[in-house]
């Protein structure tokens, strides 16, 4: 599997945005992830914890949000849920659409801001 | 402490996305036109570049780009068989992403190649996820694997432009329903070209290098193709 270098690249865009806003630390990080994609959440939580070590986002929690997998077919227009049978459970049409189920994207990091805009700001 | 949420919205794979698309550029601009190669270890993607680099090496100008995790056994089989090839090892990586294939086309004089496959690592889960820029994918199935894969294994037979069914020969041998095989493929991937194939007998050889050759010469440098 992959989810080291799935990991590195989640890690490289949290560092990027963290560093555009003035972080001094990234607290927690949510993701976007289909259903129907392949990554493991346990694995990129264990590469998570090991390649943020000496990083402003040490620490800091990640969040998965599941997006359901859902196809609908262009034949009668019924939509459902990927079963182990792909074709339209309703007329049995092959012709499907996938809707909604492979995403995967960082949604949005939350930060500690940098002290001296807090010292700004309080 | 202040505590700030800051909106991202970036796809995780964008970065290996955008190297795709300069590989691809690349390869355009020298007239190359390229194939990846997925499939689960051992269904034949090695003995495929062999038939096809034997077949057409008199009218075509081939280089191989081998993913391999460790050892360059295949790549040594595609110069063999007379390619110009590359070896990648990913050290580990259970797929060929496109900063691996950028590198390999650093190693290659593009402007005297005609056709470049790239034999991706054999998985059928990862490289899926990791487009390489190249012009098409091909799924080399095969016969023993089993009938259930597209239906186990529904992306990698989503994002590919042709399907390769290798090792008809042992279909006598083997459970293998090829209409409930076909009839998951195509609710995956509707419309996909199949070619059923032995590189053992050479069976249906004949219908994939016409298929390679209609590629080569509706997307690549097609005026120059010598037809024998
Ligand atoms: N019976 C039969 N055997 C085949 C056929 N094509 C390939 N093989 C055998 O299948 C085995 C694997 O073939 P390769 O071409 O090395 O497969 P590969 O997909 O490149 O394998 P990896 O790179 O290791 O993932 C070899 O022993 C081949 O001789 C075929 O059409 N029929
Ligand atoms: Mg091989
Ligand atoms: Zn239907």
């Amino acid at each position: 599997m992959h989810e080291l270098s799935v990991t590195e690249s989640i890690l490289e865009i949290a560092l990027r945005h963290g560093r555009k806003a003035g972080a001094a630390a990234i607290t927690d990080v949510f993701l976007v992830i289909g259903e129907l994609s392949t990554i493991v959440d346990e694995s990129v939580q264990f590469y998570w914890d090991m390649i943020t070590e000496d990083t402003p986002a040490a620490g800091s929690r990640l969040h998965f949000q599941r997006i359901p997998g859902r196809l609908s077919c262009r034949t009668c227009g019924y939509s459902y849920s990927p079963r182990e049978d792909l074709p339209c459970p309703a007329c049995g049409s092959i012709d499907i659409d996938i809707l909604a189920g492979e995403e995967f994207y960082l949604e949005a990091i939350e930060i500690a801001e940098t002290r001296e805009t807090e010292k700004q700001t309080t | 402490m202040i505590t700030e949420r800051v909106p991202v919205v970036e796809k995780i794979f964008g970065a290996n996305d955008r190297l795709a698309a300069d590989n691809h550029a690349r390869l355009e601009a020298a007239g190359v036109f390229s194939l990846n190669f997925m499939a689960s270890p051992g269904a034949g993607k090695t003995s495929l570049i062999e038939q096809t680099v034997r077949h057409l090496s008199g009218q075509l100008r081939l280089a191989v780009v081998d993913g391999d995790i460790a050892t360059s056994l295949d790549a040594d089989r595609a110069a063999a068989a007379g390619a110009v090839a590359v070896q990648i090892n990913t050290g580990g990586d259970c797929h060929l992403d496109a900063a691996m294939l950028q590198s390999a086309l650093d190693e290659l004089d593009l402007s005297v190649i005609d056709l470049l496959i790239v034999e991706n690592v054999g998985n059928l889960v990862c490289p899926a996820n990791f487009s390489l820029g190249t012009h098409k994918s091909v799924l080399v199935a095969s016969v023993p694997e089993g009938d259930d894969k597209p239906y186990k294994y529904p992306g990698a037979y989503r994002g590919v432009q042709a399907l390769v069914i290798n090792k008809i020969d042992l279909l006598p041998y083997v459970n293998f329903d090829m209409e409930y095989f076909q009839r998951g493929a195509s609710a995956l991937n509707p419309g996909l070209a199949t070619i059923p194939v032995s590189c053992r007998t050479g069976d249906g050889l004949d219908a994939w290098l016409e298929w390679v050759v209609e590629q080569v010469s509706t997307n690549g440098r097609g005026h120059e193709i010598r037809r024998i």
